[in-house]
């Protein structure tokens, strides 16, 4: 879809002609994020209605305990330590970013008084700055004001390097934070920054108080009580923690939203399976919420059927694909296998992947594996079918990938295997073990048989497949057989980040200790070009053309073959109201409008 | 005695290093890292994490690590975990209350189901109770805990509504309610365990009373005219005992490390728990001070078994 495709329909949005949501929805589906698309209406000057709540009590408090569970728990408390979206949800009941996303990717104010733009003159037109007011009579739970040396603090805790945050990617580009009164604060780049809602907003943002954590910045941030004893503006205050166990929280008096939070208690508690998660909460109604529910469908449709709870899904990021290898596993150079001084002998050539790609049976794998936890995908993302241009779409179609393999000289041999000369059309293709994926790789190599591709399936645990241990071959990134499968997360708002894995200066290799992007090994000229235009950008829709075109490369050279796009799922009592799950934020990021029917 | 108390201990200085020297190459010979969940997560720079790890002392060379881990131990420092950041004795003592807890009463209610059955069977071998006794302790000692502990939950929990599956160590409830919703709580992995618990013993007991009732001071006792009950009660039991008691000390190390399969099932928030999410997050000051403890705890009781023997049975003498 180029720009001018993309302004037209901007206009349509303005002019009613299309939703909102619909727009929102076709650009995920052509490989951008949520909050991008948004940030493109907005820019446009399509103002977002602040979407009523459906929140009803009229005073805080008075709803009992929440109960929630999450299957794997927290284990820490301070989200600039988050290991995981575990930590970050726990964090989240205490602290708060300055704005959050909703499911459609809208930032939505929390701490803030206002979303900066460009309409209200916050957004700076070369992109390297932009200014936030923050919300006036917000106190942390120990009583003290929360004012703009918080933000700064922040930034500085996160960007140095001695503390380890996990969220440093988010600040380091922030060359200096001004504070302009008490409660305004100016946030200057260091390069012109296309998408500024990346620190401060969401789940990377939230925000610790200063005067706890000043005393414990750079190298000494371990040893800070509050890592497991929050200090926060949440909804909820701190009452006790046990690292992998549970954590509670009480009402906060002080919240600074008005007949907020409306549970007197919370209580997330951790351990156990998702499975019995589910139970607890839609069969037996001891608790009220359960997160990340991979359960398969057929179990979550019998457990529905009690009519105490319901397994709802919210679209997100979450993509799983298989992987062709450009690069030889099995030769090795300079005591490296997968080389990008070796190319693969076979996989390079285009008419064995797009065999590979027609011999994927997406409706078959969603059916019967991932059920609501999924939708087949040929991009990124599903969007309606009708925006789906005809080569994007993904087919499934024995006789076509004959018909590609004969026309490419691959010839059937004796056995039943084609073969071009002495190259052989066998592969390895491995993945984590995890029930659903051995599921789809017997499925995968059903499909291959007939076509005259012998695929040999390898599972390797999943502690050993996604570790970062460059010794050990069985690692992802070593990709050390012919394809892969794994779930790849588009976790950042912005796709930038998402997209690099295709650069070539990402390249996973023996030199960068594996700890490059790039697992396919692919490179392509074009592609780079596109991504460094990208990066300076500022144009928020060309910034978009940008990204749909790189998409369309990936998906159209076949480097990798999406199967399916995971939704978020979890278990939700019905008797739960106003917790509207977005795929872009953590599930207890509107935590202060959840309330009981 | 005292001698052989002292020669006893002295060895088990070399095998107790022996065996933190085996379980900390292992661990560190073990694939993955404590941070691998932000090797995966692209928004997180490598740097971040070879940070953490040079912070953390994981680069150094193996030796290095190990002298550092056994002097910090030796001086009682047990170091802290590389997930949570929080101290692993603090982590520990947190978990050891509910696991000692739930373990203890299931103990416990093992022997309570042991001794009466166990006996009973014994003074009336193949009679038709001692045939269902020991069908059942057969069946009990086969099924292995995560099949009752679902079965349990099936029946209690889904079709019942009876008692909950999810255990929570810290109830917000006082008086009567607390007590209430303890054992509420506790009922269903307590009977897991004390049932597979009480099989085991019922057989140990049964065979043990077989061997004492035929012997000869036995039918000395009842020659004096001494009724059934006390001679049971008083000459059988009591020197039948001696095995069980030793079975049961060498069983009470296991407590500490909890029942890992019924923790997980049930969600107790015990040792057993903590050390298998531990394992998966590659967690090694927790594993290695839950493991070191553990193995500790197994040489002593080793030793405490011995001494029990010869303190039951004076026959036993110590060289």
């Amino acid at each position: 879809m180029e720009e001018r495709e993309l302004r037209a329909l901007i206009d349509q949005v303005r002019a009613g002609g299309l939703s909102r949501r619909a727009f929102v929805q076709m650009m995920v589906g052509l490989g951008l994020t949520a909050p991008l698309a948004a940030q493109m209406l907005a820019s446009a000057g399509v103002a977002h209605a602040q979407a009523k709540s459906a929140y009803t009590p009229t005073k805080p408090g008075g709803g009992g305990p929440l109960k929630v569970l999450w299957w794997q728990s927290p284990t820490l408390l301070n989200p600039h330590f988050a290991t995981g979206t575990k930590d970050q949800d726990g964090s989240r009941i205490f602290y708060e970013p300055l704005a959050a996303f909703d499911p459609d990717g809208n930032l939505v104010p929390i701490l803030a008084a206002e979303i900066p733009s460009i309409q209200n003159g916050a957004v700076a037109k070369d992109g390297k700055s932009i200014t936030w007011k923050l919300k006036k009579n917000v106190v942390w739970h120990d009583g003290k004001p929360f004012t703009a040396d918080d933000i700064v603090f922040n930034w500085e805790y996160a960007a140095d390097p001695a503390t380890a945050a996990t969220t440093i990617s988010s600040y380091k580009d922030i060359a200096r934070i001004d504070k302009l009164d008490s409660h305004t604060v100016k946030l200057t780049f260091k390069n012109p920054t296309p998408f500024w809602a990346d620190g401060f907003c969401g789940y990377r943002g939230m925000i610790i108080p200063k005067h706890v954590f000043e005393a414990f910045k750079g190298a000494k941030s371990r040893e800070a009580p509050a890592n497991v004893k929050p200090v926060g503006t949440g909804p909820y205050k701190y009452v006790d923690f046990k690292p992998g166990d549970i954590v509670r929280g009480e009402l906060n008096s002080t919240y600074h939203m008005p007949n907020r939070p409306h549970f007197d208690t919370i209580e997330m508690k951790g351990g156990g399976d998702a499975v019995s998660a589910g139970r607890a909460v839609v069969q037996t109604a001891e608790y009220d919420y359960a997160w990340n529910m991979q359960v398969e469908e057929e179990i979550m449709r019998r457990m529905e059927q009690g009519g105490r709870g319901k397994f709802e899904t919210a679209p997100g990021g979450n993509i799983e694909h298989i992987q062709c290898n450009q690069t030889d596993p099995n030769k090795e150079v300079d005591g490296e296998r997968s080389s990008v001084k070796a190319p693969h002998p076979f996989l390079t050539d285009p008419a064995v992947r797009q065999a590979l790609n027609l011999l994927v049976d997406r409706a078959s794998v969603q059916e019967e594996i991932y059920g609501r936890g999924g939708q087949a995908t040929a991009n990124f993302l599903n969007s309606p079918p009708k925006y789906v241009s005809k080569n994007t779409r993904w087919e499934f179609n024995v006789d076509k990938a004959n018909q590609v393999l004969d026309a490419a000289g691959w010839k059937r041999g004796a056995d039943g295997i084609r073969a071009k000369g002495d190259k052989k059309l066998k592969m390895v293709y491995q993945t984590s073990i995890n029930a659903p994926r051995q599921k789809t790789q017997a499925i995968v190599k059903q499909a291959a048989a007939k076509a005259g591709i012998e695929l040999e399936l390898k599972s390797v645990t999943a502690s050993v497949f996604f570790s970062s241990d460059a010794a050990n071959p069985d690692i992802y990134a070593r990709f050390s057989t012919d394809l892969q499968m794994y779930t790849t997360t588009q976790a950042s708002p912005d796709p930038q980040t998402f997209m690099e894995q295709f650069a070539s200066w990402e390249v996973a290799a023996k030199d960068n200790k594996y700890q490059g992007r790039n697992i396919t090994r692919w490179r392509n000229d074009e592609y780079d070009k596109l991504f460094r235009a990208a990066e300076t950008e500022l144009d928020p829709v060309k910034r978009a053309a940008l990204f749909i075109k790189m998409n369309d490369m990936v998906i159209q050279n076949v480097v990798v073959i999406p199967v399916i796009f995971r939704n978020k799922v979890q278990a939700v009592s019905s008797r739960l109201r106003g917790h509207e799950i977005s795929g872009w934020d953590n599930d207890t990021a509107n935590l202060f409008n959840w309330f009981k029917a | 005695m005292s001698r052989y108390v002292i020669r006893r201990l002295l060895i088990a200085v070399p095998v107790i290093f022996g065996i933190s020297l085996v379980l900390f190459t292992i661990l560190a010979l073990a694939p993955g890292d404590p941070f691998e969940e932000l090797a995966t997560n692209p928004n997180v720079p490598p740097e971040v994490r070879q940070n953490l790890r040079a912070k953390f002392g994981l680069d150094d060379p193996l030796p290095v690590r190990y002298a550092r881990w056994l002097t910090s131990m030796v001086r009682g420092d047990w170091g802290f975990s590389f997930v949570s950041r929080v101290n692993v004795d603090t982590l520990i003592m947190q978990r050891l209350p509910t696991s000692l807890f739930v373990l203890g009463s299931a103990q416990l209610l093992g022997l309570l189901i042991a001794l009466p059955i166990g006996t009973y069977s014994a003074l009336r071998p193949y009679s038709v109770f001692d045939q269902l006794a020991t069908t059942l302790a057969f069946i009990g000692f086969s099924l292995p805990t995560f099949f009752t502990g679902l079965i349990f939950i099936l029946v209690f929990s889904l079709w019942l509504d009876w008692l909950p599956f999810i255990y929570r160590a810290d109830i917000a409830a006082t008086g009567w309610r607390w007590w209430w919703e303890h054992a509420r709580q506790a009922a269903m992995p307590v009977a897991v365990l004390g049932l597979f618990q009480g099989a085991t013993l019922t057989r140990f007991v049964r065979s043990a009373v077989i061997d004492v009732f035929r012997l000869d001071y036995v039918n000395t006792a009842r020659a004096k005219g001494l009724s059934e009950g006390v001679t049971v009660v008083k000459h059988v039991i009591r020197n039948a005992l001696i095995p069980v008691v030793t079975l049961v000390a060498l069983q009470i190390p296991g407590i500490f490390t909890g029942a890992v399969i019924t923790e997980q099932i049930f969600r107790i928030p015990g040792i057993g728990s903590l050390l298998i999410s531990s394992i998966l997050a590659n967690d090694t000051p927790v594993i290695m001070a839950i493991t070191f403890v553990f193995s500790c705890l197994v040489v002593i009781f080793n030793l405490v078994a011995d001494l029990l023997y010869g303190w039951l049975d004076p026959r036993i003498a110590y060289r």
